[in-house]
């Protein structure tokens, strides 16, 4: 025991004025920070993940929670983390885990750019009393029209037009495999688009039965691992995913443990109860972009080419090159994944050093595709760390088509980011698979609250929108006019196209 | 708020600049002095087949041996002269007017310069983008912009517009808010043969920019409707797309209505909204493009800008204000207001 133990993050205190033994604390903290000893309840401040369940269900408020002041020699390079991480790691000779998205204190782009609105020269457009459009179409669109002249002499269009998804709000959910998460989170999340007219993604899982009424609004990813993949899963989803890479993790694979393995999400990855579910780092029939190319074709031939494909990828620094490289195949869209996406379970080191920002890769996909012509060939999808409707509105304005959403579906179900979700013991039955965890996410009141976000969201687009005197989607689209910097640098505005305020 | 004014003359006779003058002058409250554009067709026949090239020099060395350069290099200079101005009082000359009747070389025709057009396009570019002191500002065949700042009798009497004969004119009264007092900045917008006179401000401005970018346009004018001679341009001539569909693709019904249209029309209007997006432009405008085969005005989807629409037996005027039809026509019977993005479209006779 050379190492000994480093101080707990978390310091939970009960306030026993208020405190009336009621014991829901015990029952809900799945972590066992509190238990019973005699006639009081106890503590133990190490084992708390700051996941809030405690506070949230405690009927009397008594219940505090601090993080715990460092009392380690203050120094500004081997900071608190950078001195506990040495530890760990020294401790197993392994990789450190994290969940959710990247930690680093770096500045947020989004933070720093302001949007546009009306003032004398043009009227803003007030939501309430005329129409705004939020309709937006997700797939390949032709660069141009064709007509063709009848033999009655009118002209009628001969371009076809590819499938395209029909979102009634450019806001859909990302892929978040069963497994990872609940089933109840699922159907809440599931519900909820369907009810609202956008789309969710089945993360790489696969569908369980029970989503089989909402499949008109699923994704259905094809990851490496292809779990759950068969041509009736194909079927079912109103598009299909591949996914390539995540914000959170570009350039490595996923490992859902085999403790997160129940009997329902082994029938529906198809693999062994219990079994740890690997996903490799790359497609084993994918190591060059001819390789997508064939899977993308593969894919469309088998749903004999009626669903949009999509591609996703994390957004690394030849994010553009990439992205017009998926561009030229048969692909739809493609769903680029921010550096600070979230994920059930990452390496902490690439949860926070890989990757670049997800408004620096907007920008420069968008302007790559238009450079080389082939913007209209895919929709761009953007994820990674969109917290709210500004940052929706912001990303749209840099040049995507819509976004999806991930963690902030989760807060909207309960979660409280503590980022223990490879833990399996989440508390508010999101990330785990324990039927008592699980049953706390009423899959009714779960859709209410994702569908509640969405809605505020929308509303929130709808007014910046109007006071920026735009009443369609496609006007804000790229429209960087309506964006200023504000204490962005020259390069940053540069890559970004977007000027600096007062100019 | 500006002012404008368009009329087609259906039997292509041919009327002096006198009446649409006097008809724009009457909306000088829509203007500040600082901007005023005229554009007429059919006023160089003895040049018709040539490229009637229009461009402000801020001097006659550097900039017109550039500009010189680059027209002998593709193709022959036909004629070249400084546009007859006089002298206004209230009008400071800040420009050489000047004009070249060119012809491109055939055998540069070719790969992605599929016309000449395209050739002529790209000159432009090239010169506006590329070249301090010098801004084409009129590049079609027998027509051409005349434009400065300057209240709308001052610019007329200055480049003497009363001694151009066209049958179909265009004019803008301009109260400036992007680019007071700059000379380019004043409408008519042109780019080959579409013109463009507008009044309101384009919302969508960033985004038709970035869509007609892609296209190889560049935008240099620092001010909204640049853009939409440019995507009448790419839509209409590239693109081979009719003045309705245009307007379709650029003031677009609402997707309420296109659910609400027969099967066949759904899918050409779905179609056009879909590969179009980022053409649609939003914000208060009305409207009016002209080119060698005729006009057509519209306003925004919600019609934040007046436009009204006058007709007589051969003529079709479109402008912000009635009053301004009547003091060419006094006594006009057909004269009513078109609804938000109906497109109005004046042809020619057959």
């Amino acid at each position: 025991m050379t190492l000994g133990s480093v101080p707990p993050r978390y310091k939970i205190s009960i306030d026993r004025e208020q405190c009336m033994d009621c014991g829901r604390c015990i029952e809900n903290c799945s972590y066992g920070v509190f238990r019973r000893e005699g006639d009081r309840i106890i503590t133990e401040s190490r084992k708390c993940t700051a996941c809030m369940r405690c506070i949230a269900m405690c009927p009397r408020d008594a219940i505090n929670l601090k993080e715990n002041p460092v009392d380690y020699r203050s120094h500004p390079v081997w900071t608190r983390e950078a001195r506990e991480d040495v530890i760990r790691q020294a401790r197993s000779g392994k990789i450190i885990l994290s969940g959710m998205g990247n930690t680093q204190n770096h500045p947020i782009i989004f933070d720093r750019l302001l949007l546009d609105a009306c003032q004398v020269t043009n009227p803003s457009i007030d939501p309430l009393r005329e129409p705004m459009e939020l309709r937006t179409y997700i797939g390949k669109k032709p660069s141009r029209l064709q007509f063709k002249k009848t033999e009655a002499g009118d002209v009628e269009l001969e371009t076809k037009l590819a499938p395209n998804l029909r979102l009634e709000t450019p806001i859909m959910i990302g892929h978040m495999s069963f497994g990872a998460i609940s089933l109840n989170a699922h159907l809440s999340m599931a519900k909820a688009v369907s009810e609202l007219g956008t789309f969710m993604g089945t993360g790489e899982g696969g569908m369980h039965r029970k989503l089989y009424p909402y499949q008109n609004n699923l994704i259905a990813q094809v990851a490496s691992g292809r779990f759950g993949v068969n041509v009736d899963y194909l079927e079912r989803g109103a598009a299909i995913e591949i996914k390539i890479g995540q914000g959170a993790k570009p350039g490595i694979g996923g490992h859902l443990p085999g403790e997160k393995v129940s009997a329902e999400v082994s029938m529906t990855r198809m693999i062994p109860e219990g079994s740890d579910a690997i996903s490799p780092a790359p497609h084993h029939d994918i190591y060059s972009i001819e390789d997508l190319v064939q899977l993308v074709r593969g894919l469309k031939e088998a749903t004999e080419w009626k669903k949009p494909v999509f591609v996703k990828i994390a957004a690394v620094h030849n994010v553009a090159a990439i992205a017009a490289g998926i561009a030229r195949s048969s692909a739809d869209a493609v769903v680029i994944d921010g550096y600070r996406g979230g994920t059930g379970a990452a390496p902490k080191v690439f949860r926070d050093h890989v990757g670049i920002p997800i408004e620096v890769a907007i920008a420069s996909v968008d302007q790559k595709l238009r450079e080389q012509g082939v913007r209209n060939e895919v929709s761009i999808i953007a994820s990674g760390g969109i917290r709210n409707s500004a940052d929706l509105a912001k990303s749209i304005a840099l040049g995507a088509d819509a976004v999806y959403i991930g963690t902030a579906a989760l807060i909207a179900m309960g979660c409280r980011v503590c980022g223990n979700c490879y833990r399996g013991l989440c508390p508010w039955g999101i990330a785990t698979q324990r039927p008592d965890l699980v049953s706390r996410l009423n899959p009714e009141e779960g859709a209410r609250q994702v569908s509640n976000l969405i809605k505020g969201w929308t509303l929130d687009l709808s007014e910046l929108m109007g006071a920026a005197g735009i009443n369609s989607i496609e006007s804000m689209r790229g429209n960087r006019d309506r964006l200023r910097g504000f204490m962005l640098d020259e390069g940053l505005l540069e890559v970004l196209d977007v000027k600096t305020v007062g100019a | 708020m500006c002012g404008i004014i368009g009329v087609i003359d259906r039997t292509k006779s041919r009327m002096d600049g006198s009446c649409i003058k006097a008809a724009l002058s009457l909306m000088n409250e829509r203007g500040s002095g600082d901007g005023a554009g005229y554009v007429a067709y059919g006023i160089y026949p003895d040049y018709a087949d040539c490229y009637a090239l229009h461009v402000f020099f801020d001097n006659m060395e550097e900039p017109k041996e550039k500009v010189d350069e680059i027209l002998q290099k593709q193709g022959t200079i036909v004629h070249q002269e400084e546009i007859p101005t006089t002298e206004q009082p209230g009008l400071k000359k800040v420009h050489i007017p000047w004009r070249y009747f060119f012809k491109p070389f055939k055998d540069q025709i070719g790969g992605s310069l599929g016309s000449e057009d395209d050739l002529v396009k790209d000159i432009v570019m090239e010169v506006n983008a590329g070249i301090k002191g010098a801004l084409v500002f009129s590049s079609g065949k027998n027509m051409g912009v005349f434009k400065a700042s300057g209240w709308p009798e001052d610019v007329a009497n200055f480049f003497r517009i009363e001694e151009y004969e066209g049958y179909i004119w265009l004019a803008h009264n301009r109260y400036p808010t992007n680019t007071p007092g700059w000379w380019g900045g004043a409408h008519p917008f042109n780019l080959l043969d579409w013109s463009v006179v507008h009044n309101g401000e384009i919302t969508s401005y960033g985004t038709n920019k970035r869509y007609v970018e892609g296209y190889g346009y560049k935008c240099t004018l620092l001010t909204d409707t640049e853009v939409v001679a440019y995507l009448f341009d790419l839509l209409g001539r590239k693109h081979g797309l009719s003045k309705e569909r245009i307007v379709k693709a650029l003031a677009p019904p609402f997707w309420d209505e296109i659910d609400r249209m027969p099967p066949a029309e759904e899918e050409l209007n779905r179609a056009i909204r879909l590969t179009y997006g980022s053409a649609l432009m939003n914000g208060p405008f009305a409207i009016v493009v002209a080119s060698t085969d005729g006009i057509v005005g519209f306003t925004d989807r919600i019609k934040l800008r007046p436009l009204v629409v006058g007709e007589t037996e051969n003529r079709l005027y479109i402008s912000s204000e009635e009053a301004a039809i009547r003091v060419i026509e006094p006594g006009i019977e057909n004269i009513y207001t078109p609804r938000a993005g109906e497109p109005i479209i004046g042809r020619f006779n057959e």
